[in-house]
């Protein structure tokens, strides 16, 4: 349980970073708060930072709020002992790292710039791969009524 | 469990009061150098000039940072036109700033581009700024891009950013923009071959300026030897 509750606030967190990216990509907000380095902006206004003609921040909002979710539904009593949970967040998890590691290689290598709040939610989404994985190693927990009920005494 | 919803409720707020306040300190270019000034003097600057002080061609061109066509031609044309007419000693070519009213941050870019220069790097800088140039597809302040592609450019960044602050040569682009009415730019880049203006129908290439520089320099008087 505690698993989901980490990757829970990790995503909501993450959440807000790609909305805060995306709300800038839209054109709220004017310059983004990026330090003095200004590599945000760089990294912003490359053509990387559209994918399928959508701003990649936008598949960060997704991909979170998706993340979120689940973990959210994966903390519902019923679902406690239910250990495909841990494998959707597992997936979600993977698919995330995987597109991060794409986009910091574009960072370092192709555009040659760093945007720290891209660094953030690489470091998010990282984070939440690995509890994840960590989440299949915990004991199942234990959410049957007669495991939470106080032992019965004799009728009166 | 409570406890847990509690702390995300609350994780919630924090993080989207930190959000509003981000969007809300979004800044913005400097006023100073994005703006035209309120009065405009000469400081006797006539722009950056590329190529020899004796080359018998001077080819003044007027442009806008933000206009794609100017953008194209420095990136297209230009490294031809250096290779073959200005490293060459025949073309001296001349940069002034005409920003266009329709562009919202040209004035600004051109700003960027004098405080680069009075550090030795103008060159450096305007080729940044049109080697970079999606962020005038954005409409979005490009203040802090410009900051790393001054940097880019070996500009040192604080005396930039008190030179942006100051607008300090805010009142030198009004001029070069106001000497452009005068001799009746009407767009960008407009080309001037020893102070005669050049119309195009279409954008120039490099094989345009180097016909005008051999014809130029075809029927220039030669000198006569000293007896």
């Amino acid at each position: 349980m505690r698993h989901r509750q980490a990757i829970a606030l990790l995503a909501l967190v993450g959440l807000f970073v790609a909305l805060y990216l995306w709300l800038h990509a839209l054109g709220f907000g004017g310059a983004i708060k990026c330090g003095a380095s200004g590599g945000c902006e760089t990294v912003q206004t490359s053509q990387w930072a559209v994918f399928f003609g959508l701003p990649v921040a936008l598949y960060g909002v997704l991909g979170y709020c998706a993340i979120f979710v689940v973990a959210i539904a994966a903390l519902r009593p019923a679902a406690l002992a239910q250990r495909s949970w841990n494998a959707t967040l597992a997936g979600l998890g993977t698919v995330g790292v995987g597109f991060t590691a794409y986009l910091t290689y574009l960072e370092l290598f192709v555009i040659h710039a760093i945007c720290r709040w891209c660094v953030g939610s690489a470091v998010i989404i990282t984070a939440i791969w690995i509890v994840s994985l960590l989440s299949f190693k915990s004991p199942v927990t234990r959410t049957d009524r007669a495991a939470s009920l106080p032992p019965r005494g004799p009728q009166a | 469990m409570n406890r847990f919803y509690v702390v995300l409720t609350v994780l919630a707020v924090v993080l989207g009061i930190t959000m509003f306040t981000l969007l809300r300190s979004g800044g913005g270019a400097p006023a100073a150098a994005a703006g035209p000034p309120p009065t405009v003097a000469d400081d006797g600057f006539r722009g950056y000039s590329l190529g020899q002080g004796s080359a018998p061609v001077e080819i003044t061109e007027y442009l806008d940072f933000e206009c794609p066509v100017c953008a194209t031609f420095a990136t297209v044309q230009m490294p031809t036109i250096k290779e073959q007419l200005i490293n060459t000693g025949r073309v001296r070519w001349k940069f002034r700033d005409y920003p266009l009213p329709i562009h919202k941050y040209s004035r600004f870019a051109a700003h960027a581009a004098q405080c680069a220069g009075v550090q030795g790097r103008y060159f450096e800088m305007q080729d940044q700024v049109f080697a970079h140039h999606q962020w005038a597809q954005t409409g979005k302040d490009p203040s802090n891009l410009f900051r790393s592609l001054a940097q880019a450019a070996g500009v040192d960044l604080n005396a930039y950013d008190v030179c942006m602050q100051a607008g300090r040569y805010a009142q030198r682009i009004e001029y070069s923009r106001q000497e452009g009415d005068s001799l009746h730019v009407d767009g960008t880049p407009t080309f001037f071959v020893n102070g005669k203006k050049l119309d195009f129908r279409r954008l120039p290439g490099s094989d345009d300026f180097k016909a005008i520089a051999d014809s130029i320099i075809a029927h220039a008087p030669t000198p006569k030897p000293r007896h």
